[in-house]
């Protein structure tokens, strides 16, 4: 009951375009690109001051659809539903929460699979290479179209903290605090292997057709084994042994065969091929690439160098089991921005549900996040 | 951390020296109470280090930056001479690793605050001499077997260190219960001592 109660209700997503006339925007590989559709979606209200927005950035895999429903028979919330909405962590009822789909995304904003005006057919791999930034870039743009000059904060879980990480940095003047949970300033060589691991399995997929299967058979099989992989990194052992352990699935013996005998197989099967219903084999690559070649340092001479241009007051939380972006990269992230002064807090939360804890551990991340927001309107004390 | 509540005497002191404006880093820094009143009575840029979530939690409520670390893995990432003070109130006691602590504090700060409970106080001594047991007073207010103090010592203990640690004691507070003694022998009569210190 709580839920409906605090429920945003029913949301519609919008969508802007931009860059039809002017050539779009300059990309981190040299490339101008347009035209950029940018599906959005938005919670609670501006006000009149227009300085009560947050912005939310997705992980991989999320989209714009962060919170509420789209439909009274909708039977799934957003995605950072548990969050966003009256009472709730992003208390909408002083906040206007805006959540936008990344460059390079299916969600609805311009990716891969979008019909390229030049050819009008998809881009696929013609798509160009985009980063981090670039979607920043593009989120920056929305800002402008809606008049936002400020934000409270920009929040965001694993790629979504690389996100806020680098609006802090490219856009100081803009963002007054930034929110980053479970991320990191550069992938590991652990996380690169990973993403190396999921885009073999959809290139050797022999529907890939060289990103070149759009109105034909899709990679499903290379698609969701990419997802089964990374659906691994996500969990941890811990999380894996108290949800599946060694148990069976709908047989009391081992049965000695080669079906999926163990529930942690057909769960992994299953989230497989959920994913390839909703999300493009291109986009995969693309985004993956972009999460490979993040690291905020590069461009300016370091971290602890980039880091020192941004004026925004920082909270980092990281997760005690998360495996993927482990709690030695939050604390790099610290650390460079305490050697500039940054007002920084940290705390690593401990939890059992390893890279997802961003995502599950709602409560505790609620009140921390409140509080946090809370003083960043206050005078700085 | 609990220090059953009697820190707020010697914070007062702790407020007094620090000169306004002063960056300051506060290990084991609880709720933020003391780097509250330092912000807000001496402008200072404060930062906190705590280990428990509880107590990060209410630091961020007050708008205090703080960072969740263990003191026992040290300061190594806090670079030389980046605080004015360093200030580890009553943790001392609980720390593993007291010297290796002080010693980082002498480089990351340029001065160091250190107060904790004075094992010498007559009154410890007494509960040992008289009646043979563990003290327990309103300063260490914990049975031996579930203290968080491994590393008790006395105002004496702690003057020694420094001579050997080469580090002079800029300053002494003596402090009985919620006043500040002057006159009697401080080993025998401090409940409480804070010493600011930094490297010759």
């Amino acid at each position: 009951m709580e839920s409906v109660i605090n429920s945003i209700g029913i949301v519609s997503p919008l969508d802007y375009e931009f860059g039809n006339g002017d050539g779009g925007i300059g990309l981190d590989n040299g490339e101008t690109f347009g035209p950029i559709t940018v599906r959005y979606e938005t919670y609670g209200t501006l006000n009149a001051e227009r300085s009560n927005a947050v912005l939310v950035v997705h992980a991989f895999s999320g989209d714009a659809h962060a919170a509420g429903k789209h439909g009274s028979t909708d039977r799934s919330d957003g995605w950072w539903d548990s969050m966003i909405g009256p009472g709730k962590g992003l208390d909408t009822s002083k906040y206007f929460v805006i959540c936008s789909n990344v460059l390079g995304g299916c969600r609805g904003t311009t990716g891969p699979s979008s019909i390229n005006p030049a050819t009008g057919r998809e881009y696929g791999m013609t798509f160009p290479v985009i980063t981090i930034h670039d979607m920043v870039k593009v989120q920056k743009r929305l800002l402008d179209h809606l008049e936002i000059e400020k934000l409270v904060t920009v929040i965001g879980g694993s790629m979504g903290g690389m996100q806020a990480l680098d609006w802090a940095v490219a856009y100081p003047e803009t963002v007054r605090s930034a929110v980053v949970l479970a991320a990191t300033a550069r992938l590991n060589a652990q996380g690169i292997a990973f993403n190396a691991v999921g885009r073999n399995a959809i290139m050797t997929d022999p529907a890939w057709n060289n990103g070149d299967y759009y109105g034909k058979t899709v990679p499903a099989r290379g698609l969701a084994t990419a997802r089964m992989v990374g659906h691994i990194t996500y969990l941890s052992d811990e999380s894996m042994r108290m949800k599946f352990g060694r148990k069976l699935r709908e047989r009391e013996t081992y049965g000695y065969d080669f079906a999926d005998v163990f529930e942690i197989e057909s769960y992994l099967s299953h989230q497989g091929d959920k994913f390839v219903e909703r999300f493009d084999a291109n986009s995969y690559i693309y985004i993956s690439k972009a999460l490979d070649y993040f690291d905020l340092g590069d461009r300016y001479g370091g971290l602890a160098e980039a880091l020192a241009r941004a004026t925004a007051k920082f909270l980092v939380i990281s997760f005690s089991s998360d495996w993927l972006y482990p709690t030695y990269q939050s604390k790099e992230i610290v650390f460079a921005l305490m050697k500039s002064n940054k007002d920084v807090s940290f705390t690593e939360l401990s939890s059992p549900y390893g890279h997802d804890s961003f995502l599950l551990e709602t409560e505790r991340q609620a009140t921390i996040i409140s509080s946090f927001l809370d003083t960043v309107d206050g005078q700085r004390r | 951390m609990d220090n059953g509540g009697r820190q707020h005497i010697s914070y007062d002191e702790i407020v007094r020296i620090v000169e306004p404006g002063s960056t300051v880093l506060d290990l084991g820094c609880g709720d933020g109470e003391l780097l509250g009143r330092l912000v807000g009575e001496k402008q200072v840029r404060g930062r906190g280090v705590e280990i428990e979530e509880e107590m990060i939690l209410r630091c961020i409520s007050k708008g205090i930056s703080v960072f969740q670390g263990n003191l026992d893995e040290g300061l190594k990432d806090y670079g030389t001479k980046s605080y004015d003070y360093v200030i580890l109130s009553e943790t001392l006691q609980v720390v593993r690793h007291p010297v290796l602590l002080i010693e980082e504090m002498l480089r990351v700060g340029r001065r160091a605050i250190v107060s904790f409970p004075n094992f010498g106080y007559f009154f410890v001594r007494l509960q040992l001499l008289a009646r043979g047991r563990m003290p327990v007073s309103k300063s260490l207010p914990y049975q031996w077997y579930d203290t968080p103090n491994i590393h008790l010592c006395t105002r004496n203990d702690f003057v020694v260190l420094c001579r050997r640690l080469n580090a002079g004691i800029i300053r002494e507070i003596a402090l009985r219960h919620d006043r500040r003694l002057r006159l009697l022998p401080r080993n025998l009569a401090a409940t409480e001592v804070l010493f600011v210190v930094e490297r010759w």
